[in-house]
């Protein structure tokens, strides 16, 4: 009787548990597709980034987390591939990031990554895998770009043959020409290079020294800075004596650019006398406070888009919609989350009858006159986008100020 | 104990036993490092020397820059040098110790509420000496608290359990660095305290904690009177020599010349021996340790000051610079330390203007392992004087 009971017991936990199973399976008809986004979230870039991840949960609120009318489930990690420890991205932490994604299966799209650097890491893992990254801030050329990058680029990034990465920022090899071109403009005749070794910031310092000296620009110099270095004043003081009347620097706020600037401005080239000219890598308030608002007076940068404020149409509708909603400014690159969002979602839309790495992907390289915050774009067979607008900002009273539009 | 010196009369100079110059080992390096000159090096030289001839107010230039440089350089390895010459351990905390005193001489400045613009120039002299005094307690004591939780109840461990812990150290401090930068939390602090001066400190810290700070530009920024124009050199770079000097002459004449500087060197050479003599060891270490922490701040702020940055990685590629300089002076050595400082400060700066920034890491490295073929004890170093 007893042996009897135990077993019926068991009989009727087996039937539970079965019950349970088959209505699970059988009631909830949902996918999830995972959005990750790898990004630094440690360190100065944090306050870009977080605009950016902002952004990103902005346009997914706005579709409810959900796609396919509701039958597709979004959901959304935001992973950093920083470390305290450097305050900027790190390769092991940028790998565990795209093993972690990899090896999700419901992860079919990556946002990222922030620095080119990181991409060269990741874009071989998630070609493996087939899962289509989105890159809201990376310009390196030779990350997509045949002949503009170092010998073997982009094809060692794609192991299986095939592109999966895209990215929604126009590429340095037009924002260094862009450089190149506004410093013509600005009447520059003498100008001294630096950089910072890094592969976004060598990178656009080569197109700029090309452009430059294809528009009759003398080169006083070229050189490469320790990012880690306490101070520049040796060098700044090499620099003087080669009379320039502008120095560019190819790097980011992070290697070091306010020290730069402040070591400049100690040599006694004050703004007046030498320009100061960057790419978007210092566009960002962290470079002001780094270098101190006297000090950053007067500096010149260039963006690979418009910035913010300067949006027309859709994008002031966005930029009018996210500060309302957060209650602050959001930084460049911040429009540039919410769009790679925008497209992630559009081809998440479009592949509804088969939800999988390899239909997202190729719906994400069809996207074609996309009316997206950034205007009419779209992507190329590389995975470039087809927008080429650029603009030049110049810090003035200590906050960057939107120029003129350049080509 | 290879000393043939006794505790009693250290200040005579050490009777190390030459060794014939040239060894089977000697001969080879220099060999070798002919052949390396011979076919490598002498047209990068030639090039470098008519560089230098070339233009020699840019030469005294560089060379001003970079003594200034060594001696805040020479400052923070005095504190490298002094720990390991008495506990020879590599104190990896150093560096961080020194940007901590980067940060406190900020939150001091801003608490002070001293801007370039508005206050008078005699409110931040008297200031920045208060806070120069203050900042130097506070790591004093702090290096001597590390000293006395972290590394005394390892005295007697093995040698790498220091060590590891001084590691640990380093990062513990790092992280101290990222709290004290975080102007959130000097916000809330404010908030709660309705305190005007917190606010002023959360402003500078900034809404990012790991980012470079601004440090405002106190020092006077005028041509020194006795100096042609020719060659840039301010109040601020004399005051950074006079202050850095300052220190290095007061610690060299207090080691050798007070009774606990005698004690410091005793223990030093044998802390045993020292012990029967009737010296308290723990507590001449105790005091090392406060002088080395002094230092350490007071590096903090006049390299805060003079560079005008505070960032919480700083004290990672200054302790490299420093540990370096002493390595190159012989460490343990105080003259040796400051010398080795000077040296790196002159080496970095000219290999700056002549082979190219880029390079001026790897160059200080080449010439230190150069110089330790020939010496491996460091340029005034005492084999006598190292326990290996």
């Amino acid at each position: 009787m007893k042996r009897f009971l135990s077993f019926s017991l068991v009989l009727t936990m087996i039937m539970v548990i079965l019950a349970a199973c088959g209505t699970q399976t059988g009631g909830t008809t949902k996918t999830t597709v995972t959005i990750v986004s790898s990004l630094p979230r440690t360190g100065s870039s944090k306050g870009q980034t977080d605009t950016i991840v902002n952004a990103i949960k902005m346009r997914l609120e706005e579709a409810k987390y959900t796609a396919c009318d509701g039958n597709v489930e979004i959901k959304y990690e935001d992973l950093d591939d920083a470390t305290a420890a450097k305050g900027a991205w790190d390769e092991a932490k940028e790998a565990e990031n795209a093993n972690a994604a990899a090896s999700n299966k419901d992860v079919m799209v990556y946002i990222g990554t922030f620095n080119s650097g990181a991409a060269k890491i990741s874009i071989p893992i998630l070609n493996n895998a087939g899962i289509v990254m989105i890159s809201p801030a990376n310009t390196y050329p030779g990350l997509t770009k045949d002949g503009k990058g170092a010998e073997g680029e982009p094809a060692v990034y794609y192991p299986k043959g095939t592109r999966n990465y895209t990215r929604v920022v126009p590429a340095d090899d037009l924002q260094g020409a862009a450089a190149g071109n506004w410093a013509k403009e600005l009447g520059v005749t003498n100008v001294y290079i630096l950089d910072d070794t890094e592969l976004y910031g060598k990178g656009i310092a080569d197109v700029f020294a090309a452009t430059a000296e294809k528009n009759g620009i003398k080169i006083a110099g070229r050189d490469s800075i320790d990012a880690k270095a306490s101070d520049y004043k040796a060098l700044m003081s090499k620099i003087a004596a080669t009379n320039p009347d502008m120095i560019y620097f190819g790097g980011i706020t992070q290697s070091n650019a306010g020290q730069l600037v402040k070591d400049m401005r100690a040599a006694g080239m004050t703004a007046d006398k030498v320009k100061f000219m960057g790419p978007d890598g210092i566009f960002e308030q962290a470079f002001i406070d780094a270098a101190g608002a006297d000090n950053a007076e007067g500096v010149y940068a260039t963006f690979g888009g418009v910035p913010p404020a300067k949006l027309e149409g859709k994008g002031a509708e966005w930029y009018n919609a996210y500060k309302a909603k957060f209650n602050a400014e959001p930084e460049a690159y911040a429009v540039y989350g919410y769009e790679s969002t925008n497209v992630a979602l559009a081809a998440i839309n479009q592949s509804c009858a088969s939800i999988n790495r390899e239909t997202i992907l190729k719906n994400v390289f069809a996207t074609k006159d996309f009316d997206g915050v950034l205007g009419k774009w779209g992507f190329d067979a590389s995975g470039d986008t087809t927008l080429t607008q650029m603009s030049g900002q110049q810090i003035k009273g200590g906050a960057f100020e939107f120029v003129q539009v350049l080509k | 104990m290879a000393a043939s010196q006794t505790p009693t009369s250290p200040q005579s100079a050490p009777l190390v036993p030459r060794e014939p110059f040239l060894t089977k080992r000697r001969a080879f390096s220099i060999v070798g490092l002919i052949i390396f000159l011979g076919f490598f090096a002498i047209p990068i030289y030639q090039t470098i020397l008519l560089e230098m001839v070339g233009d020699t107010g840019q030469l005294m230039q560089q060379i001003v820059i970079g003594l200034t440089k060594g001696t805040y350089i020479a400052v923070i390895a005095l504190g490298y040098t002094l720990v390991y010459g008495i506990l020879e351990l590599i104190n990896f905390a150093h560096g961080d110790l020194f940007m901590i005193g980067a940060f406190l001489s900020l939150i001091f400045i801003s608490l002070f509420g001293l801007d370039p613009k508005t206050s008078s120039g005699l409110t931040i002299f008297f200031s920045l000496i208060a806070i120069l005094g203050l900042v130097m307690l506070c790591t004093a004591f702090l290096n001597a608290g590390i000293e006395r939780f972290a590394y005394r109840p390892l005295r007697n461990a093995p040698r790498l359990a220091p060590l590891i812990s001084a590691i640990g150290m380093s990062f513990v401090l790092q992280n101290v660095g990222i709290f004290l930068g975080d102007g959130l939390i000097w916000g809330k602090a404010a908030d709660a305290l309705g305190s005007d001066a917190l606010e002023r400190v959360s402003t500078a810290m900034g809404s990012q904690s790991v980012a470079p700070k601004n440090i405002p530009d106190l020092l006077p920024n005028g041509q020194v009177f006795f100096i042609p124009d020719s060659l840039k050199y301010t109040y601020k770079d004399l005051l950074v020599v006079v202050v850095s000097l300052g220190l290095l002459a007061g610690l060299y004449s207090f080691v050798r010349f007070t009774k606990l500087g005698k004690a410091i060197r005793a223990t030093a050479q044998d802390r045993d021996a020292a012990r029967l003599m009737g010296i308290n060891a723990d507590r001449t270490i105790s005091v090392t340790f406060l002088i080395g922490g002094a230092l350490g701040g007071a590096a903090g702020m006049i390299v805060g000051l003079y560079n005008g940055t505070a960032l919480f990685t700083m004290g990672f590629t200054a302790g490299l610079l420093s540990f370096t300089a002493a390595v190159l002076g012989g460490i343990g050595n105080i003259l040796g330390s400051a010398l080795g400082g000077l040296l790196i400060g002159l080496i970095l700066a000219l290999s700056d203007q002549y082979i190219g920034a880029r390079w001026s890491n790897a160059v200080i490295f080449a010439i230190l392992v150069l110089i330790l073929l020939f010496r491996p004890t460091g340029l005034l170093g005492q084999e006598g004087g190292q326990k290996a």
